[in-house]
């Protein structure tokens, strides 16, 4: 089969691979329809997640239909699924609790070291994301080996096409966890940093929860125009001083909740974030968090914290005094996304969500590469690129 | 094996995890499953290489005593020779070396009801001569380079196999899967 490969920073290909196969009971084989490129995908593009390694499959984000199921399966051939990225046992205490991201076991167990020396805890396992998730081979591909297929994917009725669906393997979930994190109540202001796909969903998401005003900080004007499309009021970083600008949109109070959905990449001409990016440059494992400083300290006194961005390592002149003075409450974490797919299923086909508007661009698998360059590249029209492989 | 006098950590977690000449590793997990059905698993020695890879096979002698076979370098085996010495239903197994081994070592597994309805606590403690000779370097097989990440990876291979049914992989085709490390 033909699959986008990694092979180092900056450089990936499509090659061809073995086809997947049925190795565990629980498994099946989905063979690919859509498959998106992912904001944290170019984490991996830009070497700044570790463990990867030189042919590694990418790709998180994917839907298709079943070909072939392990005795342990619960699927049928011809249906067609959407599959969480994260790998989740169904079984464990973490699965049982809802917790899918932090299932005890979909990581292999010799995968598990690395994070259990980073983080203190083992990952959970998840598709095309390193070998700190399990090395598993992702979903910008023809073919998919999926584990634990009687839990995970979910089936799709026909009839609703791929783009409006295939946000539900990530995105989407993580954008209704990060609202659901930052714990919205009525009268709330919600600032989102961050006017990516995911930021652009936790907009929808704080407004369908009850927010009263949703503020979006970015410095992508066209980015910055879909939020405003949601409803949304924005701030362009680049013009704008976001913290007074925030304290003043809320009456001196600053936001009730703040979304950090940046992550470990933030851009900016700031002096703690230039500092950052020449530590990312030279020692891999160093986060940039000028966005997540910048949102402690807007939040406001006794304020939710919720950060959905990616985070891998470690990071410093961390504002922890604002933390612990003005007494906030930080939520995070990989999204369990199993949790959510049932519900949001449902309301993307009562049209409660739009889920389409975000796709910049469809290019068939063989021209991935490009699709990972731009979007890179060109952040402010490539704002999401769907993969249909077989095209 | 005994426990600290100075706190209520195991032996397992001292600084000095040392029991006499023998050297101690072990580690706890919480299985979400019933307690009888883990016992009853471990219990059947002929089972154990289904999660400690570094066994190729365990063969029962008789009620109590096992020869397990451990893979060696360049496809060689060794056998050691073991005897249950202690069984509560349920509750513990444990077992050691025999005389006539050339590998000197013991063990035990404890299953615990965890709080609450979250299923068991697996508690294993293995003992064994530390590294040095020609006995040494088998020993070193059995548990690997490092015993204390062997003990831990065999603990979380049981789990998966009791929860899930299955032990996670990342290889994308069967002929993969052993090189997966």
């Amino acid at each position: 089969m033909r699959a986008l490969t990694w092979h180092g920073n900056n450089d990936v290909r499509v090659d061809t691979h073995p086809d997947p196969e049925i190795v565990n009971p629980r498994d099946a084989i989905i063979r690919v329809t859509s498959t998106a490129i992912c904001g944290s995908d170019l984490h991996l593009y830009d070497g700044v997640i570790p463990g990867m390694k030189s042919g590694d499959i990418l790709g998180h984000e994917f839907m298709g239909e079943v070909v072939e199921t392990g005795p342990g399966s619960t699927l049928q051939k011809g249906q067609r699924v959407v599959v969480p990225f994260t790998i989740s046992c169904g079984h464990c205490f973490f699965c049982q609790h809802q917790q899918f991201s932090a299932c005890d076991n979909g990581n292999p167990v010799e995968k598990q070291d690395a994070s259990e020396m980073l983080y203190g805890h083992a990952m959970g396992g998840a598709f095309g994301y390193s070998h700190l998730t399990g090395g598993y081979a992702g979903g910008q591909a023809e073919y998919v080996r999926v584990p634990f297929s009687d839990v995970g994917p979910i089936v799709v009725p026909d009839g609703i096409e791929d783009d409006k669906v295939l946000f539900l393997s990530d995105i989407l979930p993580t954008g209704w966890m990060a609202a659901e994190n930052a714990q919205i109540e009525p009268g709330d202001t919600v600032a989102v940093w961050g006017a990516g796909p995911v930021g652009l969903f936790a907009v929808q998401c704080a407004f369908l929860m009850g927010a009263e005003q949703v503020i979006c900080i970015d410095h992508y004007p066209n980015r910055l125009r879909l939020a405003q499309k949601f409803g949304a009021k924005i701030i362009n970083f680049e013009e704008t001083h976001v913290r007074e600008a925030l304290m003043e949109m809320t009456a001196g109070l600053g936001p009730d909740a703040v979304i950090d959905a940046v992550g470990m990449e933030a851009h900016g001409f700031v002096a703690d974030n230039v500092l950052d990016v020449i530590k990312q440059k030279i020692a891999p494992g160093a986060d940039r968090g000028h966005a997540l400083r910048q949102a402690l300290l807007a939040c406001r006194k006794g304020g939710r914290v919720s950060v959905p961005g990616v985070y891998g390592g470690m990071l410093d002149k961390w504002p922890l005094g604002a933390m612990m003075e003005k007494g906030l409450t930080i939520k995070s974490g990989q999204t369990h996304v199993q949790k959510y797919t049932k519900d949001l299923l449902r309301r993307i086909v009562d049209g409660e969500i739009d889920t389409t508007f975000l796709i910049s661009h469809h290019l068939p698998l063989e021209e991935a590469p490009t699709g990972y360059k731009n979007f890179h590249d060109q952040q402010n029209e490539w704002t999401k690129v769907v993969l249909r492989p077989g095209t | 094996m005994t426990e600290s006098q100075h706190d209520d950590a195991p032996k397992r977690a001292n600084k000095d995890d040392k029991d006499g000449n023998l050297a101690i590793v072990g580690r706890s997990v919480l299985i979400n499953r019933p307690r009888a059905e883990l016992y009853a698993f471990w219990r059947d020695f002929t089972r154990l290489p289904q999660f400690m890879h570094a066994l190729e096979s365990v063969e029962m002698l008789d009620e109590t005593r096992s020869r397990w076979t451990v893979k060696a370098p360049v496809g060689q085996t060794v056998t050691l020779e073991t005897n249950i010495d202690e069984l509560v239903e349920n509750e513990t197994i444990g077992w050691a070396s025999t005389e006539q081994s050339q590998i000197k070592t013991r063990g035990r597994v404890t299953f615990a009801d965890a709080p609450a309805g979250r299923g068991t606590v697996v508690t294993a403690d293995i003992a064994y001569e530390p590294p040095g000779g020609d006995i040494g370097r088998l020993v070193a097989k059995l548990f690997a380079a490092e015993p204390n990440i062997q003990a831990r990876h065999e603990l979380k291979r049981f789990k998966m196999l009791m929860e899930a049914g299955e032990i996670a992989t990342g290889a994308n085709r069967k002929e993969d899967e052993r090189g997966d490390k």
